[in-house]
């Protein structure tokens, strides 16, 4: 009874400045609302694509990936050389996805298989393959910006109530992060090799005991994780643009929202993505120079309330 | 808990030695680090004991940084050697807390920009707008105060989660405040920062030149050694290396686990803010750039390249990382001093994880030295 209140003040308390911020924004301008709404929400799914790959890793292998912001740049890159020469946006998407997780896959097999259990250790390594691969990719690619064209079918605009005009790419990222959430959590629950992921997140030498081949299983978990953040790589780079920091900013992002969403769990990293996303772009909109302390109030909120995050358990 | 877990507290439960755990009396303190035999010395005045202590190469050092501006060039003085000092001390705080406290933080330079920025607002700058005008000598400890206090704030934050989650919050702590700092114009005055924030002259001694700088940074950099090699001598610093080891065990000992490593936030905060002063003198400006992630990261990478075992791999650290930054890229690719910066930091922490210390420590053994004893804190 006593939890129960206490659950209900705290939604109260947090729930209720949201409402009343909403109320009146609606009333004061709802066309701004409403398109930072849905620019929050498309931010939200690429930050989904990103940070889910970064929490199944960790998730499995307890290895904090530093290094999955370059994983996204590389993929954005790499999308955009086969982009250009094939003229086909999927060719991109596909090669960005692989190319992505090829690496990951390398990393994987070649150095950290055999530093396991060293958390520290593997976390020091993922920083020094973050600064070496971003500065080869400045060296390679330059620090021009580069963006990709979406294909005919998604490009344009379109007319929405009360919003007016929004772009039609923005809709067709949030699908399509809303289909890769649900494929990638039928993974998880319904295949045998999900389910075999899942047992490991839990207990790692029991997985092992029982026969399953640990190794693959990493290699596999590694490869999505890591290929996810290629994919998301061509998919921003297409909303958005692509160039040299741009790693910084999604390992950010992707930090943020498995530490309040919960190291390990997909559905914590979408609820973390939804939250930050949305903080991100309200902020930007109503509060333009303050907006990251938003997202680092998120923060410092779900750690003094939920150390492990709100969908995390402990380890 | 998993078996994993019961594996990893079954292994520290054997190797966690009892020193580390009983009660810090000043009798049961362990082994010092430059010489094991100090415990056996009954000598009553404190005078002897510190001669006892002393060895050869602890003299040779000293002479040789207050002997080397008089020699050196001004470059060399000023670019190398005072700013070896001002990074080695950041590094010096990361030492502390991940070397001693086990708590690897990535917002050392956080702390250190942030002591920084706060001289500027403080102080005397080219923002009129948005500097106080404090004198130095007020501004300067109330700068020192409001980093030690975002510190502290931090390392509270931080050590609600453990291990490996430290070094994460942390990181986008750091992040955080470097978008901040870049977006925020009223107080951090946005991507340009503050500039012409200028060292003060005290007694007839200029701190704007190569030599008195120098000696201000030499001056901090010992005090923040003797600090730490105190500090993890003191129950305080023991207790501190019992957390690490097994904080479980400390915590149905008695011991205040998060009172403990929150302290230990606070003390490497200071550390850091002294570093972030001399750096915001050494450089005269203070921008976003100097607190972002590369030199976030260029903190651990000095720590881990000189050594997290001893608090002087800091500074070995930080001459090795400075020397690279001014000279391997003339011997290499021009520009490419990150990939170079990120190949060594890659080597060592792959076949040497003790940094260079380890390195050191590894070829005595083989020359058939015996081991230096501080490469093994706890008996095995």
């Amino acid at each position: 009874m006593r939890e129960q209140r206490k659950k209900i003040a705290l939604w109260l308390l947090f729930a209720g400045p949201i409402a009343v911020f909403s109320v009146w924004a609606v009333v004061d301008n709802a066309p701004l609302y409403f398109k930072t709404l849905l620019n929050g929400l498309t931010l939200a799914s690429l930050y989904f694509l990103v940070a889910s790959g970064f929490t199944l890793v960790f998730g499995l292998m307890r290895n904090v990936n530093l290094a999955h912001g370059s994983l996204y740049l590389l993929g954005a890159y790499v999308g955009w050389i086969v982009g250009e020469n094939t003229g086909s946006w999927l060719l991109a998407v596909a090669a960005g996805f692989l190319s992505a997780a090829v690496l990951g896959l390398l990393m994987q097999v070649f150095i950290f298989r055999f530093m396991e259990g060293q958390d520290l250790r593997q976390t020091l390594v993922t920083i020094g393959l973050a600064i070496v691969f971003a500065d080869l990719m400045l060296w390679a690619f330059g620090g021009e910006i580069y963006t990709f064209d979406p294909p005919a079918w998604i490009y344009g605009s379109t007319v929405l109530p009360v919003v007016e005009k929004f772009p039609t790419y923005r809709i067709a990222v949030l699908l399509a992060a809303i289909v890769i959430g649900i494929g990638l959590w039928s993974f998880l629950a319904r295949t045998r090799i999900g389910m075999m992921i899942r047992a490991g997140v839990d207990d790692r030498g029991m997985l092992a005991a029982s026969g399953v081949n640990v190794q693959l299983i990493f290699a596999v978990t590694f490869a999505i994780g890591a290929g996810l953040a290629g994919l998301a790589g061509v998919v921003g780079g297409t909303a958005l643009s692509i160039s040299p920091g741009e790693d910084t900013r999604y390992l950010l992002a992707s930090l943020v929202v498995v530490i309040v969403g919960g190291m390990g769990s997909v559905v914590g990293a979408s609820i973390g993505a939804l939250l930050i996303g949305l903080a991100e772009q309200f902020g930007l909109a109503y509060a333009p120079t303050y907006s990251v302390v938003f997202t680092f109030v998120i923060m410092v909120v779900a750690l003094a309330f939920r150390p492990r995050g709100i969908m995390g358990r402990a380890a | 808990m998993s078996a994993a877990q019961w594996r990893r507290a079954m292994n520290s439960a054997a190797t966690a030695a009892a020193p580390t755990t009983a009660r810090p009396a000043p009798s049961a303190r362990p082994a010092s680090p430059s010489a094991p035999g100090v415990d056996v010395i009954a000598t009553p005045t404190w005078l002897s004991r510190l001669a006892a202590r002393i060895r050869l190469r602890h003299l040779v050092v000293l002479a040789a940084v207050v002997l080397y501006p008089f020699v050196a060039s001004p470059f060399f003085t000023y670019q190398i050697g005072a700013q070896s000092l001002a990074l080695g001390l950041i590094a010096l705080s990361l030492t502390f807390l991940g070397g001693y406290g086990g708590m690897v933080s990535l917002a050392q330079m956080t702390i250190a920009g942030l002591a920084g920025y706060l001289v500027a607002i403080f102080g005397t700058s080219s923002m009129v707008s948005i500097s106080l005008g404090w004198p130095w000598w007020l501004a300067v400890p109330f700068a020192l105060l409001g980093a030690t206090v975002f510190a502290a704030a931090v390392g509270w934050l931080s050590v609600r989660t453990e291990g490996i989650y430290t070094i994460m919050i942390t990181l986008a702590i750091g992040v955080a405040f470097f978008y901040l700092a870049q977006q925020n114009y009223t107080v951090f005055n946005g991507f340009q920062g503050l500039s012409k924030i200028a060292a003060p002259e005290l007694a007839g001694i200029d701190f704007r030149e190569p030599v008195g700088f120098y000696f201000v940074a030499l001056g901090c950099a010992l005090a923040g050694y003797f600090l730490v090699k105190h500090l993890v001598r003191a129950p305080f610093g023991v207790a501190l290396q019992g957390i690490r080891d097994n904080p479980r065990r400390m915590e149905s000992l008695g011991y205040h686990v998060t009172a403990h490593r929150v302290a230990a936030y606070a003390v490497a905060g200071l550390l850091a803010a002294v570093g972030g002063v001399l750096m915001v003198w050494y450089n005269g400006r203070i921008s976003p750039g100097t607190v972002n992630l590369a030199q976030m990261i260029s903190i651990l990478v000095i720590a881990v390249l000189g050594g997290m075992k001893h608090p002087i791999g800091a500074f070995v650290g930080a001459v090795v990382y400075v020397l690279l930054q001014n000279f391997a890229i003339d011997l290499f690719v021009r520009e490419r001093f990150n990939l170079v910066i990120g190949g060594v930091f890659l080597a060592i922490v792959l076949f040497s994880p003790d940094g260079l210390l380890g390195l050191w420590a590894k070829l005595r053994s083989s020359l058939g030295r015996p081991e230096i004893s501080h490469q093994k804190r706890r008996p095995q």
